[in-house]
């Protein structure tokens, strides 16, 4: 059973991720991981949610480029990364030009920092050629 | 679900008017929508004592129905201020037809406003995405971006494929004096405007103008006695999925794919039998997506589709004949003015003075329209099929 008092998901998703931890939510029935976190699993409603730690595995579903003046930071990439674990979720993909990112790159997570809060940045899982 | 047929052709659209469309400077959101529902009443020829139903939704207004009945001084037996985005019309016209139809009400009003061109820029009301903020999404650019380069990569369609939508828009626009932005546009241009992002350039991306609209709606046995041809809500449908573009199952499918087709089958009518094509086109992927997931070409085709100027004057299909909210109108939420010029085409054909457009902008014998909104990131999907008297 979820834990319904206390920090709720969202809060505990984000804590684990100050103590450099990206985790996901797993249905001890089902076995389905479930991202974004939520206090019930998505259109079947179980609650039997624990924390399970991500592989880190994905693959760049959606890509675009965000185009900004230099001098307000220049270019960056948003994308969507399918996970290995099932989920989706919307990242940044570093380690690469923004426009070089393309559909189906093999990506892998690690800990970084946006505008001063831990965020979850995917770089290439081989080094672009 | 239950069999919504019993609600077909009940509930017709007996007035409607726009206001301050393109630049409204001075004139504030509230008072730009509160002009389109007097002048709307008066094309109905309808005292606005006699609303009692008030339907509305804007991203000027947390509570917009109540701003709006406080502002007109009346006092709606039923009001909906639902705000599933620029989609929100079209589920108010069900509402209306469904309350107006329970006997609720007698007559009601749908509007909207918005003056965010003349205040600095797009208006919005959404709150951050919370799993999203942080990336620096700038919605809702970034998702339809998000959406382009998934469906270039899964079905093969380049940008100047997609340019197609844009310049079939604007060569519309050029039949409409009442369009925003007229004028020459070629693929050329689409291609060689700023990129925002990636793969949107300026030109597929919606125009930022003022505007407000209503429409006035009645039941059947009523709009027989109103002055102007009564156009009949034949069907109606109403899905959503996601709020977030990160949670949308497959961005090349929008909920248009349900929503259409309970609508038409609502409706007893098909995709093939539209005489005018209203699509939500805030920015050029929807076009595309919305051609498909409302049935007139399978999932993948619609950049064939659309080649040769298909969708353009004089092609195959009247889609987005007034410009659409790439070249005529868009201040927000677009959807009310993709509900109007799909019923004025009605009109038109059915001689009413709807004013006056170049040749070829007016369809000839149209009796059949379909108004699809969207809202959010392509996230509410929202169909509506209005119709001539002859078509019930």
């Amino acid at each position: 059973m979820t834990d319904m008092t206390g920090p709720g998901p969202e809060a505990e998703w984000r804590a684990h991720l100050a103590e450099g931890r990206f985790m996901l939510q797993r249905s001890r029935s089902t076995g389905a991981h479930v991202f974004y976190p939520r206090v019930a699993a998505p259109g079947s409603g179980e609650t039997d949610l624990e924390w399970v730690e991500a592989s880190g595995r994905g693959t760049v579903y959606a890509t675009t480029c965000t185009r900004q003046r230099p001098e307000k930071g220049g270019d960056y990439n948003i994308a969507l990364i399918d996970l290995a674990e099932g989920p989706r979720m919307m990242a940044r993909v570093e380690g690469i030009a923004p426009d070089a990112v393309t559909i189906g790159l093999a990506v892998r997570a690690r800990i970084g920092e946006l505008a001063g809060e831990p965020a979850v940045i995917f770089e290439p899982e081989s080094a672009p050629a | 679900m239950s069999d919504l047929r019993h609600l077909r052709g009940k509930a017709a659209c007996i007035g409607l008017a726009t206001a301050g469309t393109g630049e409204a400077p001075g004139r504030n959101a509230m008072e730009l929508m509160a002009e389109a529902v007097v002048k709307a009443l008066a094309d109905a020829s309808v005292p606005l004592e006699k609303v009692d139903g008030l339907f509305a939704a804007t991203a000027f207004h947390s509570m917009a129905a109540m701003s709006l009945a406080e502002y007109l001084g009346i006092r709606p037996a039923w009001s909906n201020g639902s705000n599933i985005g620029g989609s929100s019309f079209m589920a108010h016209a069900l509402d209306a037809a469904m309350a107006l139809e329970a006997g609720l009400i007698d007559v009601a009003v749908i509007a909207y406003g918005s003056n965010q061109r003349t205040a600095g820029g797009f208006k919005s009301i959404s709150e951050p995405m919370p799993f999203e903020a942080q990336y620096g999404p700038r919605n809702p650019l970034t998702a339809y971006a998000l959406a382009t380069s998934r469906y270039m990569h899964d079905f093969g369609a380049t940008r100047a494929d997609i340019a197609e939508v844009a310049v079939a828009a604007r060569a519309w626009a050029n039949l409409n004096p009442e369009a925003f932005m007229r004028g020459p546009l070629t693929v050329e241009d689409v291609l060689a405007a700023r990129m925002i992002s990636d793969p949107l350039g300026k030109l597929d991306c919606c125009l930022v103008t003022d505007g407000a609209a209503a429409i006035v709606m009645t039941r059947a046995d009523r709009a027989k006695d109103a002055p102007k041809t009564p156009v009949h809500l034949l069907g109606a449908a109403v899905e959503h999925h996601h709020r977030m573009i990160s949670a949308m199952p497959d961005l090349t499918v929008t909920s248009a794919a349900v929503s259409a087709p309970r609508a038409f089958a609502m409706a007893g009518y098909g995709p093939a039998e539209m005489h005018s094509v209203q699509l939500y086109d805030a920015f050029t992927i929807n076009t595309l997506l919305f051609l498909e997931d409302c049935g007139f070409c399978a999932k993948g085709e619609a950049a064939a589709f659309i080649k040769g100027g298909h969708i353009a004057p004089g092609g195959g299909l009247a889609v987005n004949t007034n410009g659409g909210g790439l070249s005529c109108v868009h201040p927000g939420m677009y959807g009310l003015f993709v509900t109007i010029e799909a019923i004025r085409q009605i009109r038109t054909a059915a001689g009413n003075d709807e004013g006056p457009r170049e040749p070829g902008g007016w369809i000839e014998g149209a009796k059949l329209s379909l108004a699809h909104g969207n809202g959010g990131v392509l996230s509410s999907q929202a169909s509506c099929i209005w119709g001539h008297p002859d078509t019930l």
